[in-house]
Formats: structure tokens, C-alpha cells, sequence
């Protein structure tokens, strides 16, 4: 199945890019998700090996298990205000 | 009124605070966050803030209706700019009304604590000398 991942931030300027689909196989979860954007090498694995992720703009527990298309986003701790 | 927006806008305090308020509320908070010059020792130029704007959005609007019903409030406005800002300028301005000026802080003060600690956006300080760096920010709870 085709999952969707964001990047921001300090992970977006790791990977040098913001999007990527990857193929994965169903039943995976965010956390298998993110060991497979890992696994791209370069860049993609200086991204940590558990950073918050949201799955179709919710904050959710890498135990999470995706569904195609899911929208899955890698998030470094967040600094607004 | 309430109200969460995120924009690639200049703030404009005098609008945000002229959209809370009431003949009914005694009291009227308005917060402005603004981009300081100095930050852990170093010379600050700008900022850069990023967001993750869809979800950004959605949890902006969420604390407002939490700070709505949690004091009983009518009028409670949350603003965050993303963007190139430069010194001085505003990166998040928040309005409140209530009856009594109780409410009215405790409101206020929850709207940007809440913003820091959950909001999807990041800022990059630009500085006088040396490149630019990502600030470290805290870690949302996962489940929420």
C-alpha cells in the first residue's frame, strides 16, 4: 500500500525534501513506516527512530496501523508561539 | 466570536482584540508574541516560522473551543503567523473576553502554553553571525 509522509521543519532539511510516497506492506504500522523511510539511507536515517508522527493531521502512537493512503507525518518537537 | 487562523499575513493586534469584547464581558485580554533580538546570547536578525498549516489549524481551533468551554467564554481569538518575520514583529497574538478579569487571564495564559506545547510549527532563528538554526521545541503527548 502507497503511504503519504510530510517532512518539516529540521527533518524536512535532513531528508532534502518535504514529501515522499513509499510502498508498504499492509499492516504496517508508523512505527514500520518510519524504519522504512530510515532504511532510504543518507539523510533519511539521521531522522530519529521515534519522532512524533501524525496520521492524517492527528497526533497518534507509533503503534498506529495505516491504511493506503494515509498521510503520514514526521514532526520534530514543535516550537510555536 | 472564536476564531483560529493561521496566516502568512502581518498580525494586526488592534483587529484581533477589536474581535473580542462584549457589553456583557468586563474584561478583555490581548496577547501579542513578538520576535526578540537576543536569544541565548546570540544577535537575532528573524525568524522563520514553519507550520504543518492543515493540521495546524485543526489544533489552533481545537484549544480555542477548549478555552471557550472550560471558562464558559464567548469571544476567544488565537492568530499564529508563518513566514519570514523580522525583529519586532508578531508571531501570535491571542484575544479573550469574559465577565471578570479572572477568567480573562486564565484563558489567555492557556491559549499560548497550549499553543507552545501542541501546536505544529517550527521556527528557525536567523542571526547576525553563523547560520541558521532550528530552536528546540518540546514534544507534543502522543495520544491525544
Amino acid at each position: 500500500m502507497h503511504v503519504h509522509f510530510l517532512l518539516f521543519a529540521l527533518y524536512r532539511d535532513l531528508a532534502g525534501t518535504e514529501e515522499l510516497q513509499l510502498e508498504l506492506p499492509t499492516g504496517a504500522s508508523a512505527a514500520d513506516a518510519v524504519r522504512a523511510l530510515r532504511a532510504q539511507g543518507g539523510g533519511f536515517a539521521r531522522i530519529p527512530a521515534e519522532p512524533v508522527v501524525a496520521v492524517n493531521r492527528e497526533y497518534t502512537s507509533l503503534d498506529t496501523i495505516l491504511a493506503a493512503g494515509d498521510e503520514l507525518a514526521l514532526l520534530p518537537p514543535v516550537a510555536g508561539g | 466570536m472564536r476564531v483560529a487562523e493561521i496566516t502568512r499575513a502581518p498580525l494586526d493586534p488592534a483587529a484581533i482584540l477589536a474581535r473580542a469584547g462584549s457589553p456583557e464581558d468586563g474584561a478583555v485580554i490581548l496577547f501579542v508574541g513578538t520576535v526578540r533580538r537576543s536569544n541565548a546570547g546570540r544577535t537575532v536578525t528573524g525568524m522563520r516560522y514553519d507550520a504543518y498549516e492543515a493540521m495546524a489549524a485543526a489544533v489552533l481551533q481545537t484549544i480555542v473551543d477548549e478555552a471557550s468551554q472550560r471558562w464558559g467564554l464567548q469571544h476567544v481569538v488565537a492568530v499564529h503567523r508563518v513566514g519570514e518575520l523580522v525583529l519586532g514583529e508578531a508571531s501570535v497574538a491571542t484575544a479573550v473576553s469574559a465577565p471578570h478579569r479572572e477568567e480573562a487571564y486564565q484563558a489567555s495564559r492557556y491559549l499560548i502554553e497550549q499553543v507552545k506545547q501542541r501546536l505544529p510549527v517550527w521556527k528557525q532563528e536567523h542571526y547576525e553571525q553563523g547560520e541558521p538554526r532550528w530552536l528546540e521545541g518540546v514534544e507534543p503527548a502522543r495520544d491525544r
